[in-house]
């Protein structure tokens, strides 16, 4: 279940098909990534594509955390949401890497997300997200 | 050196507001254990055989009195009085309380220290050459661009869930004093035609399956770098090995699939992410070299007296040149005979601080060899600071020589060890006490590890000892021939282990046979290098 959206749009209803299941045929719009799949097998279709679930089986598995950069990188503009073992303290890692939705296996207790995604003002270094790196706030 | 400006300190009193912020979940039981583990871990938390353990960070090894001070007290308020120096240049604490973390975190901050990605499966600390700055065969400073991999890999949001930990390392000198290529990524500052750059080195590493890192560019222009970085590790963590933790360094990808294939598919990742402009302009890293100015040398050009030959053996040993005239480089060895290599009480880290204040520009570093060096010391200075020294216990002139041993911790605090280290290495150097034996031993790196992890990087010693468990007893297995330095290589296994007086035993008749059959002023690692294993097989075994 979507615990956490940082989108305005609606909430796509379709449910998402498996990467080999959409690459087969499929008019689906909404897709679901494991860790070994290669989200740059979704690149010529980002266009119709309105979800892109991936899966974090286990929270210290971050191959999710690349899928989703690459799939920001290619222009990707849908909704982007980690579902699965997502844990409190790796929201704020996960919306820099593009993600905008999280259904967490567990429920997240959302004062301590909040706090989590409200300690740092600044990054060292650009990622998907549209935080200025702080090497350029220093030159301007 | 590097001054935080107002981000940088933003930054760490973030991260302690965030940590506060999660130890006190896990206290409320909000989170399990196996949940926390990961996060204390970015923060260099460990939970040890007695007691927790906290490693702070030491950037390239690069601290001023007031951080080392900082250091002191620490040892002296939340922990036993002494603090241990690593191999990765870091220090850590091996009797600290949880609920003093946060506390120690935000007194760190206030120097412009944290613990920030000392262990956990991120980008660790970077290392560096720790004569930087002062060496007569650096091509340029690397600690600018080590503060440059700093800020880049710190909070890294792609690069915090990796396959396995990772380790960075920068060196500017053809003369390799930070085992670079034994690090995942090695790093060597070059000029191509004027301009600065990186070889990059990829897939090297300790452990259980110890490698040599293969050159994986011979030139990666330094606005390029950090892209060229980002492809590396995106690659690893895309790829590298997650079903076994033993298979999961970068190392082993490498490996598996050949460097080439490697190669090429960094080639194919950089050109996709030089295009992002996460390259920061090169007005940033002339921004952070100005911190790493010279300092104001004195013109002046004084020999040291020599006549007081204890001070003259220290000289000769510990000192080294500096590229300076008039200056020279001191190492303090961390190493007395019988003491615990590393270790320093909080009295011995004040009087290091107040040397480099006084004597080194207010700078020390700390070295992979657990050793720490006031790197610009006129030498005019020289015999003050060798007195001072001798007054703290500091003054043991065994730089590189067989009892300055590197040595984990071992069985004695660790709880990955499968056998102690420490008394090992003391009773080793208490074997080879006599200094005069020692100097005709000439330079013999020696290293301890008490489990296959090898943190003791006993892989790239000359005689390298590694501590295993056998059927509950602990057992010492030898290996020759390792070197971390620009001659790189593995060490290799002997023979069957010995116990701990055994193993003691089979070093000195090791010792024996290379002065034996050494020519000319051939080191101990040269000797092996030309006879091979067999001589000293005989002798051992024989």
């Amino acid at each position: 279940m979507v615990e956490f959206r940082y989108r305005t749009d609606e909430v796509t209803e379709q449910p998402s098909v498996t990467l080999d299941a959409f690459l087969d045929q499929s008019n689906a719009t909404a897709v679901r990534l494991e860790p070994d799949d290669d989200a740059r097998a979704l690149i010529p279709f980002l266009d119709r594509l309105t979800l892109i679930e991936v899966a974090f089986p286990k929270y210290r598995d971050g191959r999710g955390y690349s899928a989703a950069r690459i799939l920001r990188e290619a222009g990707y503009q849908g909704e982007l949401r980690a579902q699965g073992d997502v844990l409190v303290d790796q929201i704020a890692f996960m919306r820099r890497c593009g993600f905008d939705s999280f259904a967490p296996e567990s429920s997240l207790n959302p004062d301590a997300v909040a706090r989590a995604l409200a300690h740092y003002d600044h990054a060292y270094q650009g990622a998907a997200d549209a935080v200025v790196p702080i090497w350029k706030l220093r030159h301007g | 050196m590097y001054t935080y400006d107002t981000y940088d300190q933003a930054m760490v009193d973030a991260r302690v507001a965030e940590f506060r912020d999660q130890i006190t979940r896990r206290i409320a039981g909000e989170m399990t254990e196996d949940q926390f583990k990961p996060l204390r871990l970015m923060n260099g938390l460990y939970l040890q055989l007695h007691a927790y353990m906290l490693r702070v960070a030491i950037p390239y090894g690069t601290l001023d009195s007031r951080q080392m001070r900082m250091l002191a007290h620490i040892a002296r308020t939340y922990d036993r009085d002494y603090g241990h120096f690593t191999t990765r240049q870091n220090i850590q604490y091996n009797w600290i309380k949880l609920e003093d973390c946060a506390d120690i975190l935000e007194e760190l901050a206030t120097v412009e220290m944290h613990a920030i990605q000392t262990s956990g499966n991120c980008i660790r600390n970077i290392s560096s050459d720790q004569y930087a700055g002062a060496a007569a065969d650096e091509v340029t400073d690397p600690r600018p661009w080590a503060e440059l991999l700093r800020q880049w890999s710190t909070f890294h949001p792609e690069f915090s869930y990796l396959p396995r930990k990772f380790k960075i390392a920068v060196i500017a000198s053809p003369e390799d004093r930070a085992a670079m290529r034994l690090h995942d990524i090695g790093l060597e500052l070059i000029r191509q035609d004027g301009a600065l750059g990186a070889r990059v080195f990829v897939g090297g590493g300790m452990g259980r399956t110890p490698m040599i890192a293969p050159e994986i560019n011979p030139f990666v222009k330094a606005d390029d770098l950090l892209s060229y970085l980002e492809a590396c590790l995106r690659v690893y963590n895309r790829y590298g090995r997650r079903d076994n933790i033993y298979k999961a360094r970068i190392k082993i990808l490498i490996h598996e699939i050949g460097a080439d294939a490697y190669r090429r598919q960094v080639a194919t990742e950089f050109a996709h992410v030089k295009t992002l402009g996460i390259d920061p302009p090169l007005a940033e890293l002339e921004r952070i070299a100005a911190f790493f100015a010279p300092p104001a040398y004195d013109a002046a050009n004084v020999e040291p007296d020599r006549t007081d030959p204890d001070f003259a053996v220290w000289l000769d040993q510990n000192v080294k040149p500096h590229k300076q005239a008039g200056y020279a480089i001191v190492n303090i060895s961390l190493k007395p005979i019988g003491g615990i290599p590393g270790d320093a009480t909080s009295a011995q880290i004040d009087v290091m601080a107040d040397l480099a204040e006084k004597y080194s520009f207010d700078e020390l570093r700390v070295t992979h060899a657990q050793n720490i060096v006031l790197p610009y010391v006129a030498k005019r200075d020289l015999y003050a600071v060798w007195h001072a020294l001798r007054d703290a216990a500091l003054a043991d002139a065994n730089l590189d020589l067989i009892s300055d041993i590197i040595a984990c911790p071992g069985l004695d605090y660790c709880s990955l060890a499968n056998a102690r280290s420490i008394p090992v290495a003391q009773k080793i150097a208490t074997r080879f006490a006599d200094m005069d034996r020692q100097r005709d031993l000439g330079e013999l790196k020696l290293k301890i590890s008490g489990c296959i992890n090898a943190c003791g990087h006993h892989h790239a010693g000359h005689i390298g000892i590694l501590g295993v468990d056998k059927k509950g007893v602990e057992n010492y297995q030898l290996t020759f021939g390792g070197s971390g330095a620009e001659d790189v290589s593995i060490g290799k296994i002997i023979g069957p282990g010995f116990d701990e007086d055994g193993v003691v035993d089979a070093v000195e008749k090791a010792t024996e046979v290379y002065k034996a059959l050494r020519e000319g002023d051939e080191r101990f690692l040269d000797t092996y290098r030309r006879v091979g294993l067999e001589p000293f097989k005989e002798a051992i075994y024989g």
